[in-house]
């Protein structure tokens, strides 16, 4: 929609797809379809000769005579996203804590050494680092039965400390692996593999059994994660 | 597929995610334009060249961006501090955290730049977000997105690259 404003302005335009049933449908000048994971519209991070090839060939439709033009980018990726992330949680010393709550402290470390990053990776929309904890606890209640509202959520807005949660612990992972992961690799790690995941996604559950508004739900996970 | 239907569908370990996705939002309705405007463009190795982006990108410290908001956000050329304020829980983000050129690709660009590929590099770049709640997209097509092309022009911008998260 975008090119269709800034063309009516004057500009020319290039527009990278990343769905390409959109893409038919928007009739942009020149869109170059790519099919690679969702979140990374150049393809692969870090590869920079990958990079700039997905430039040219966008560029290339400049030389079109007319559009709308509609091509795809020869080279497809699927990242092998089941593969599970080789990451290490933090071993249990606290049993009074619920697991969950001891993770998310244990993984701070972590998370503190990416600092510079924090701002890349999302987190801060209404969690800090202290109130990370306090939040997953708030889901332990919420999973539990306690209606969301009665949770005590930090911030006070549940569906963005669980965006934060899922940053926070993303954030920690980047830094415990050993390679950048594949598309969604921490995101299955957040959501499958550790405690606080697991307890995000029975909150969730508890608040569409308990006949909640949907969207309250709903978006408190990726789509691909909900069960 | 609705909402309803979704949510209630097996998913993670026998559906990649992507694969959701892509079924999802294929169909979602898009504004249909009475015609599709091209313009010619200047030469390449000597257009100035732009990035707006939908990937809800932030330079000013704030990781919130209203569902909803089709604003746009200004992003210098040297700014190192991007925030990915994106709303949607529906994406990897471990790909920006690790490289931001793979969505904002402005060092691709001046490398670019420097073989003579395109003329140089626009001073100023800018981000919508995108997965906006009204598909009509008024705001973004009559306000801001007009006001956006107005700066892309004042800055000498030739052509811009759109890419989306």
């Amino acid at each position: 929609m975008l090119a269709h404003v800034f063309e009516q302005a004057g500009l020319a335009t290039v527009g990278l797809s990343s769905v390409r049933g959109q893409a038919e449908r928007v009739h942009a000048p020149r869109m170059l379809h790519c099919e690679f994971p969702l979140g990374r519209p150049l393809g692969r991070p870090g590869d920079a000769k990958f990079q700039r090839g997905v430039l040219r060939a966008a560029f290339e439709m400049l030389e079109a005579p007319s559009g709308p033009v509609l091509l795809d980018y020869p080279e497809v990726i699927v990242d092998e996203q089941a593969e599970q992330l080789s990451c290490p949680l933090p071993p249990r010393h606290d049993g009074d804590s619920h697991p969950a709550v001891e993770e998310a402290r244990g993984l701070r470390p972590a998370f503190e050494r990416a600092s510079e990053n924090v701002l890349r990776s999302g987190f801060g929309k209404k969690l800090t680092a202290d109130t990370v904890p306090d939040a997953v606890a708030a889901f332990v209640r919420i999973a539990d039965g306690t209606p969301f509202e009665d949770a005590d959520v930090p911030g006070g807005d549940l569906l963005a400390a669980g965006h934060d949660l899922r940053c926070y612990y993303e954030q920690a992972a980047m830094q415990l692996a050993d390679h950048v992961p594949a598309a969604r690799q921490t995101e299955n790690w957040v959501y499958r593999q550790t405690e606080t995941g697991k307890v995000i996604r029975a909150a969730a559950v508890a608040m569409k059994e308990a006949g909640v508004a949907q969207p309250l739900w709903f978006y408190l996970l990726p789509a691909s994660q909900a069960d | 597929m609705s909402d309803q239907s979704q949510g209630d569908q097996k998913r993670g370990d026998d559906a990649q995610g992507d694969v959701l996705l892509r079924q999802f939002v294929n169909d979602i309705p898009v504004y249909d334009f009475d015609d599709t405007t091209f313009t010619k463009p200047r030469l390449l190795a000597e257009a100035q060249v732009a990035i707006v982006t939908t990937a809800g990108l932030r330079t000013d410290g704030d990781t919130y961006w209203t569902p909803g908001d089709q604003a746009f956000t200004e992003i210098p050329v040297d700014a190192d501090k991007l925030a990915l304020a994106h709303f949607s829980p529906n994406f990897d983000r471990s790909g920006f955290m690790a490289d931001p050129e793979v969505v904002f690709p402005v060092k691709r660009l001046a490398e670019l730049a420097a073989d003579g590929t395109i003329g140089s590099v626009a001073p100023l770049h800018y981000s919508f977000m995108g997965a906006q709640p009204d598909h009509n997209l008024e705001t973004m097509r009559l306000d801001s997105g007009p006001a956006c092309a107005e700066r892309l022009k004042r800055d000498g911008t030739d052509v811009v690259v759109l890419t989306p998260i």
